[in-house]
């Protein structure tokens, strides 16, 4: 395993900037994952990486050694696509022997059995080994498609949204899975998402990508604590975080047009208008609350549900456990949690 | 509006059973979620409801008029598909009003019919854009609003929300809810996401494998599962179940240690189910198990993640049985640490692995 | 109407049953459609079918009025395709009768018709060379045909819009234009009357629609699979024969029956171009018309076996021409 660098990659397509001055490294055995909306440059990143796209200004180092140079095959790397990457004239454990098989390696078919089993063991695939490729179900091939990566050890495991294809319920079992898999192995990993669940719930660390530019680098708790902008605070978290306009106004904060004050926090140098953000779940419903507001809707999820308060002009989500027994068009009184408040300026960045 | 009542309707493809006789009545007014895995019948049911598709047998009775062999135009439903399904060469204005010209209605009624549901949508400044412009959430606010246009008596919608980004999705599916509340007109809406079935629907009717597992509110599919196939598909994750060997008030799981105590509300409907003693399957919700070092169940962290406002953590309790346990996010929990915990009694289910089907409290006294 | 009955509705309703438009398809009308294939596809069979009775029709029943249905068949047509012939004089005639022992089939049936065999008719050269030129020109247009559409597939060639519509505009003209300043080329070639002068004519009139029918099948392949191979060690080429290759059978199939069929049937060139060495079986099966009254039976004959090679091929390949063809279509 590798540690990775980028320093200050820039890619042009025809007509846009793909990819503009990225800079980032990868630790060894970190789990790293880009998390960006579609068209940010998570795959052109992930391709720049693996060599299938030539870059025009920066360097991709692996170790610290340059490897711009270097051709797919020869950087070492296995690479999850997020289709079609298995061979469908092939049995599963063709697919999976496959990279053993290159020219480049010439191992022993014996090893390469150990191998290929061994592999199909960790992913539990080994009943599917025998099997041509286009018989298997969705989640089976996407575990094949692991499979095919961890059968060698390459120096990084690159992988472009692998899970996105897969129904909910094979999603959650595989995310469980590939982040055990690479906690007990230590494989340093590039993960491309746009699902923000994926990114917190297996990152190490996130990089935050928009149009081409890094907005935020750090831990899922970072990103979700103290996100740099407005546009990382409502890319995590789900129901999205309330984003309100507020302004300065006696001593208070008020939100506007409603009838919401909060408190001015200390150490926090507030400009006269602003955003403040508030996550759902700290929009609390209590009967002593200090607001009070209309249910507008409720969305029960089982585990939690979601109720849409308005209160004035604005309306706010709220997060509570459980099946809440709110009722559209009650009055409900609620508390935000001041301590968990966002800010940022109008520009959308954050204020701290 | 209308009630919509399907007796015995069935849809057979050759061999195919696509659909088997079910019965199903959607109250005037209802929002109802069909739901289930691809391939359990659920769009097909959906369009045998429109006429797109004929019954192999059975009736469909619109508000007591049987429909069955009408065709879907004089069915007076709309129907709205996930891929928005807009006439690409015609303005939004164009497609909107096209239902109503079909209708031969005049210029005038037209028009004012198309500002009422336009403002209702708040899509004024698209007017006289052409689809493929907007973006994927402002598409189907053109196709919902085509499909209100024209007042059916019901609803009838494919995965609306299907083929758009997840944010959209989020913002649409509270827009929808909202018009219905408004319109309150009777809605069946086809998914195969449940979180969208639960957020959504008056009544979910769970379908797997041709058939209706489950009819229920979102309150009782969650809590009250028919059967295991209901269990595993409401929520995300779905129910923990794990195996075990009941007999004398205890369920022996594998795994060492593991002795569940059963709720002594409970013991009589086990022991009268099984004769005393038998294997059972205990079911709990990731929120039900509660982390503490005194609690009765153990296993190891197998993964631990992040979901922002709290963690799931994963925990290995035998080879077999990964369970799900929703906990605080504060708590770090390294992977391969024990961990110990118990299930709240009042959220403990059981399931009869013969049947698969769960042991009610009710039957048993 | 039946299926109705049996299905209907139990429960009382409140409306009159309409069964119009949207009724389950009965049994009945799955029949008459049935029947009218069947029927297009009898019609649309006849001349195959009179072609092969004629082969095996006598001088007489040919041209009997109305045409026979029934009749003696016999392989008359045959011998008379494969052999070259003179017409006996009374006395050799008798002379032959006496001996009519010793002589094999086929010089039984010319003797009755009062002729014997000279020697071999050149149909079967002909055929061969039909094989041949035709055979070549498929495998090496499909061949070059599927690199090409590779690269216009996957990579950047400068021009390559204007170099793709350069290549389909061979197909654009009739090409019998071109025959007489191809003739001119040829001869200062010496390249008239070879087998190789009429392989590169078939390649090249080929290869434009391969490349294009190629390039449609490789374009479908997700070049995941190749760039999953890159990185899994391998180079561009292998990648292609290990993963391009095996998906783009059916198409390779496909272009390999449009190919050879065109080459095997085409006759302006081979008229123009061919004389006696690389002449191919088309005109020659033409030029039987000529030779002193028309022997339609040898005609049917010639064209039955100029038939049978392609029948063959298509046959062969038809589970993958099939899904070839449809390719586009079954794909949302």
């Amino acid at each position: 395993m590798s540690d990775v660098e980028l320093q200050h990659i820039t890619k042009h397509f025809p007509g846009v900037t793909a990819l503009d001055d990225v800079s980032f490294s990868i630790r060894d055995g970190e789990f790293f994952v880009l998390l960006g909306p579609t068209g940010a440059g998570k795959t052109t990143t992930l391709r720049v990486i693996a060599g299938l796209e030539r870059q025009d200004e920066g360097t991709v180092l692996f170790d610290g050694e340059p490897v711009d140079d270097l051709t797919p095959a020869d950087r070492d790397i296995a690479f999850v696509f997020q289709q079609y990457s298995l061979y469908p004239t092939m049995t599963v454990y063709d697919n999976l022997a496959f990279p053993l098989r290159s020219p480049l390696r010439r191992l022993p078919e014996a090893e390469i059995r150990r191998r290929v089993e061994e592999a199909a063991g960790k992913l539990r695939i080994t009943h599917l080994l025998e099997r041509k490729t286009a018989n298997l179900s969705g989640g089976e091939m996407q575990r094949v498609s692991i499979g095919r990566a961890i059968v060698r050890e390459p120096r990084i495991f690159l992988m472009d949204e692998p899970l996105s294809n897969l129904d909910a319920k094979l999603r959650e079992a595989l995310r469980v899975e590939l982040q055990h898999l690479q906690k007990t192995q230590g494989s340093t990993t590039l993960f491309v998402t746009h699902d923000q669940i994926e990114a917190l719930t297996m990152a190490d660390r996130i990089a935050v990508l928009n149009h081409g530019r890094i907005i935020q680098i750090g831990t899922p708790e970072d990103i979700y604590d103290r996100p740099a902008t407005t546009f990382v605070a409502q890319l995590v978290g789900t129901p999205r975080i309330n984003l309100v306009e507020a302004a300065r106004e006696n001593n208070t904060l008020h939100i506007r047009s409603s009838e919401l004050h909060l408190p001015v926090p200390e150490e926090i140098d507030l400009p006269a208008t602003f955003l403040i953000g508030v996550r759902p779940e700290d929009v609390r419903p209590d009967p002593a609350g200090e607001f009070v507001g209309e249910v507008i809707l409720t969305e029960p999820l089982g585990v939690e549900t979601i109720l849409h308060i308005q209160s004035g002009g604005q309306s706010l989500l709220s997060l509570v456990s459980g099946m809440s027994d709110a009722v559209i068009g009650d009055q409900i009184r609620f508390n935000i949690v001041h301590t968990r408040l966002h800010y940022f300026d109008t520009e959308g960045k954050r204020i701290s | 509006m209308a009630t919509i009542e399907l007796r015995q309707v069935e849809k057979r493809f050759g061999d195919l059973q696509a659909v088997k006789p079910m019965d199903l009545t959607i109250h005037d007014g209802e929002f109802v979620v069909l739901l289930g895995p691809s391939g359990c019948g659920k769009t097909t049911t959906l369009r045998m409801i429109s006429g797109l598709e004929t019954v192999t047998g059975g009736t469909i009775l619109l508000d007591g008029r049987n429909v069955t062999w009408l065709h879907p135009s004089e069915r007076d439903i709309a129907f709205v598909f996930q891929f928005f399904a807009l006439y690409p060469h015609m303005t939004v204005r164009q497609n909107i009003a096209f239902p109503l010209q079909a209708q031969g209605e005049s210029h005038e009624a037209i028009e004012k019919r198309v500002d009422e549901v336009v403002e209702l949508l708040e899509i004024g400044h698209l007017l006289d854009m052409r689809p493929g412009k907007l973006s994927g959430g402002d598409q189907q606010r053109v196709a919902l609003a085509r499909a209100l246009v024209r007042r059916p008596a019901a609803f009838l919608m494919d995965e609306p929300l299907g083929a758009l980004d997840a944010d959209f999705r989020e913002t649409m599916r509270a827009e929808i809810k909202r018009l219905h509340i408004v319109q309150n007109a009777t809605t069946v809406y086809v998914t195969h996401d449940q979180v969208e079935a639960m957020a959504m629907a008056d009544r979910i009717v769970v379908m797997s494998e041709a058939e209706i597992q489950q009819v229920g509110t979102p309150a009782e599919v969650y809590h009250k599962p028919a059967n295991l196939f209901v269990a595993r598909f409401i929520g995300s994750p779905g129910m923990n179940l794990v195996r075990g060997h009941y007999a004398d008030g205890v369920v022996h799981m594998p795994g060492a240690d593991n002795h569940y105590s059963v709720p002594p509300d409970w013991r009589r409907v086990l022991d009268e189910t099984f004769g005393g003693e038998g294997e059972v399957i205990v079911g709990f919700r990731p929120e039900a198990a509660i982390v503490s070092d005194e609690g009765t169940l153990a296993g190891q962290v197998y993964a631990s993640d992040l979901h922002g406002a709290y963690t799931m953590l994963h925990v290995n309790m035998n080879e077999h049985d990964i369970i799900h346990i929703r906990s605080d996010r504060l708590v770090l929990h390294p992977i391969g640490t024990p961990v110990r915990f118990d299930i709240n009694p009042e959220m403990v289910r059981f399931f009869d692995p013969r049947t698969e089907k769960a042991i009610s409290r009710e039957v048993g006294q | 109407m039946a299926s109705f009955v049996e299905t209907g509705p139990q429960a009382p309703v409140t409306e009159a049953i309409r069964v119009d438009k949207v009724s389950p398809r009965s049994r009945l009308t799955r029949t008459v459609r049935a029947l009218i294939v069947i029927i297009v596809t009898f019609i649309g069979l006849i001349p195959v079918f009179v072609m092969g009775i004629t082969a095996f029709k006598s001088r007489a029943d040919v041209v009997a009025v109305p045409p026979k249905l029934v009749f003696k068949p016999t392989l008359e047509g045959f011998v008379y395709l494969l052999t070259e012939r003179a017409v006996l004089t009374q006395d050799r005639l008798a002379e032959a009768q006496a001996h009519i022992d010793e002589l094999n089939w086929m010089q039984r049936i010319a003797l009755e018709n009062g002729q014997e065999i000279t020697g071999p008719s050149d149909y079967v050269f002909r055929l061969k060379n039909s094989a041949i030129i035709a055979g070549v020109s498929t495998i090496v247009s499909v061949g070059l045909g599927l690199l090409a559409a590779y690269a216009f597939s996957r990579f950047d060639v400068p021009g390559k819009g204007d170099l793709l519509f350069f290549i389909l505009s061979t197909r654009m003209l009739p090409a019998v234009v071109v025959t007489i300043p191809l003739f001119l080329m040829y001869r200062q070639l010496k390249l008239h009357d070879t087998h190789l002068g009429m392989i590169l004519l078939y390649t090249v009139f080929n290869l434009s629609l391969s490349v294009w029918l190629l390039k449609g099948f490789i374009d479908e392949i997700p070049r995941e699979y190749e760039e999953a191979a890159l990185v899994d060690g391998y180079t561009r080429l292998q990648a292609f024969f290990k993963i391009v290759l095996p998906q783009a059978l059916t198409g390779v199939a496909a272009t390999t029956v449009f190919s050879l069929i065109f080459a095997w049937n085409e006759y302006a060139f081979a008229l123009m171009l061919t004389s006696e060495r690389a002449r191919t079986a088309p005109p020659s099966i033409a030029t039987m018309l000529g030779r002193g009254g028309i022997e339609w039976s040898a005609i049917a004959a010639g064209s039955l076996g100029f038939l049978i090679p392609v029948v063959i091929v298509t046959f062969a390949l038809r589970r993958y021409l099939l899904r070839g063809v449809t390719f586009g279509a079954i794909r949302q």
